[in-house]
């Protein structure tokens, strides 16, 4: 019987274990993507559609508005991701034109700093809105 | 060498002779086309509609500040260029949507045929034409 044919592969047991590659992570970022864009097709059109009612309104009449439970649920899950997806999109925006890897690192934890800020200061209002009118 | 960027595609081959390495054409000699064209677009609304969210969040944080406050942002956004703004924002909101939807099917495994990719172009087109006058028309009518 002649001796099977080996190959020396230079990769890690641990790296061939992971499975990821030079990127360093799997589908997760694209995957979410997606999740998030499934889930703000129905929440875009009941927020496009709610805007109606909202038009012209005092501060008053939107926190009217926002403490109905049903309302304060959508807008908050709206608010979550929207901004979840904007900070995926934005991050491949960013790793696609901006070429140093200072310059890039640097750019993306800013907009992740800022899209964490817009994303809070957007459910403490709803929060407020709805609990203290 | 005509240009000094050409010393970047310098590279050699195994045997070790030089190799001018080969470079994808330039964008602005690319025939536009509608794949290219709504690709680009989708990516551009995403980034609009990003700022957008800023314009959402001032409403909302006024809205839960003060009367004051609140009618500060109604104000602007009654004006022509507020509403300007706004027309945009439902339009690159409608685009991205549609497109969106478009890149799901893709996810999905449907609609690769040229044919199809083109009708799909045409059809997210459309579509947001429709639904951002629509979405307008009713505004009118409801206020």
């Amino acid at each position: 019987m002649s001796k099977s044919p080996t190959q020396t592969i230079m990769r890690s047991t641990l790296g061939r274990a992971r499975g990821l590659g030079a990127a360093k992570s799997g589908t997760a970022h694209w995957w979410a993507e997606r999740v998030t864009s499934v889930a703000l097709l129905p929440l875009t059109l009941w927020f496009v559609l709610a805007l109606y009612r909202l038009i012209g309104v005092s501060a008053a009449a939107v926190a009217h508005w926002a403490a109905h439970p049903v309302n304060a649920t959508l807008l908050l899950a709206l608010i979550v991701v929207t901004f979840h997806h904007m900070a995926l999109g934005l991050q491949v925006v960013l790793e696609d034109y901006i070429h140093t890897e200072k310059t890039r690192l640097a750019a993306i934890l800013a907009m992740k700093g800022a899209t964490w800020l817009l994303a809070i200061a957007a459910i403490l209002s709803v929060l407020k809105l709805a609990v203290i009118g | 060498m005509k240009d000094v960027r050409e010393a970047l595609f310098v590279g050699t081959t195994t045997d070790g002779r030089p190799v001018r390495r080969p470079l994808s054409p330039h964008l602005q000699i690319y025939k536009p086309q509608i794949t290219s064209a709504l690709s680009i677009f989708h990516r551009i609304t995403g980034v609009a509609l990003s700022v957008g969210t800023l314009v959402l969040v001032w409403w909302l944080v006024a809205a839960a500040t003060s009367e004051p406050a609140f009618a500060t942002v109604s104000m602007v956004l009654h004006t022509w260029l507020g509403h300007l703004a706004l027309f945009g924002w439902t339009a690159a909101l409608w685009y991205h949507f549609c497109a969106g939807l478009r890149h799901l099917v893709w996810d999905a495994g449907h609609g690769f045929e040229l044919e199809q990719v083109h009708t799909s172009g045409a059809a997210v087109i459309a579509a947001t034409a429709v639904l951002t006058l629509l979405t307008w028309l009713v505004g009118f009518i409801v206020v």
